[in-house]
């Protein structure tokens, strides 16, 4: 996972490969890397991600509100349509908002 | 061209390995669950019609609950992928006695409801649902519906520890669904019932495997804050139709025996 600073108010995070439990302490880092005191919206893309299982959707979970502790709000990219029906499925797409790309991501900060 | 038999083969003819897909693991998102069938002594009523339910729509503060059982000693026939079928196989068993779970006729494969019915400590039996969101050959997830007790899922999987023992697990990311079962939880009654049921089902998958092993159980907070935006759950509570149900249970035996 690459983490990119866009300014100090926004970060993004690449996700790529694998999304599963073995990702717990990864995606935590990758989060306190983005993470500067002024930071309040995370962008996750996820055009990179290939493969995801139940407790990856849980480490998201946690992820938000971890971010929500800290005022930040998470953005999502990058979803194909069957990423898009498991934000749906589990109702992770109401608490995360889900665009159609970077630029539209970063419009929301 | 023939290899010895422990030849390594050139790098140029190792197949790459397939990439894995989640494809056929997830069940389809639904608006509203559907009950096909349904056995005696279940209630498809507090799930028919219900929404799922996630941890992020549920009231009380948001726990991550891991049961595991090592399973020591147990044969080499024991790996990650047989535990896993054994428990999909025989899931109801696994419960302690008292709570009935009434599988999907299709077993437990993505989309399919379950509907269940589990005791309390008072005298009304509480009846729900769920629904398998997620199955492959290491693990599957369950996610409650609108009513439910929780609002949340539950995974069960399999895997080696680093010692090459297989351990089988239940981990649970959930919240209580509305404020009457919160107060349950917050008076510690609904942690102790609900840790020592999932406690006992490990053991119970545990003596499948033909090993007597205790549960570990670690309990985290993930979010102390109550989401007082979701107290209005309490109106599909199925506290008050197990209740009704209960209530009316002699009717029922009166209208069977006429």
């Amino acid at each position: 996972m690459d983490v990119r600073q866009v300014d100090e108010r926004a970060s993004v995070i690449d996700i790529t490969g694998e999304l599963t439990g073995d990702s717990e302490q990864t995606l935590a880092e990758a989060h306190d890397a983005a993470s500067a005191p002024a930071t309040r919206l995370i962008v996750l893309n996820f055009s990179g991600l290939e493969y995801m299982n139940s407790t990856g959707i849980g480490l998201l979970v946690t992820m938000l509100i971890r971010a929500q502790r800290q005022g930040q709000r998470i953005v999502a990219y990058g979803l194909d349509e069957h990423y898009r029906q498991i934000f749906s499925l589990t109702r992770l797409d109401e608490a995360i908002g889900i665009v159609g790309s970077e630029a539209d991501a970063l419009a929301a900060a | 061209m023939s290899l010895e038999p422990n030849a390594t083969p050139p790098p140029s003819t190792v197949p790459p390995a397939a990439p894995r897909s989640d494809a056929d693991a997830w069940a389809r998102p639904i608006a509203r669950l559907r009950v096909d069938a349904a056995a005696a002594g279940s209630l498809p009523a507090t799930v028919e019609g219900r929404r799922l339910a996630g941890p992020l729509q549920g009231f009380g503060q948001m726990w991550q609950k891991t049961f595991r059982v090592r399973l020591a000693g147990a044969g080499p026939e024991v790996t990650p992928q047989s535990v896993i079928a054994a428990w999909k196989q025989h899931f109801p068993e696994f419960w302690p006695s008292g709570n009935t779970f009434y599988a999907p006729l299709a077993g437990i494969r993505p989309g399919e409801v379950g509907l269940l019915s589990v005791k309390t400590a008072g005298p009304v039996r509480l009846h729900t649902g769920v629904m398998v969101t997620y199955a492959d050959d290491e693990s599957f997830t369950l996610m409650t519906p609108e009513g439910h007790m929780l609002a949340g899922w539950i995974t069960f999987s399999a895997f080696r520890d680093h010692d090459g023992v297989v351990v089988a697990q239940s981990q649970a990311l959930e919240r209580t669904s509305d404020p009457l079962f919160e107060l349950g939880y917050a008076l510690r009654i609904g942690h102790r019932a609900n840790n020592r049921f999932w406690e006992q089902t490990l053991e119970a998958v545990a003596r499948h495997h033909g090993v007597d092993a205790r549960c570990e159980t670690t309990v985290l907070c993930v979010d102390r804050r109550r989401q007082w935006r979701y107290a209005g759950n309490v109106r599909h509570s199925v506290a008050f139709r197990s209740a009704l149900h209960a209530a009316t249970t002699p009717l029922r035996w009166l209208r069977r025996s006429r």
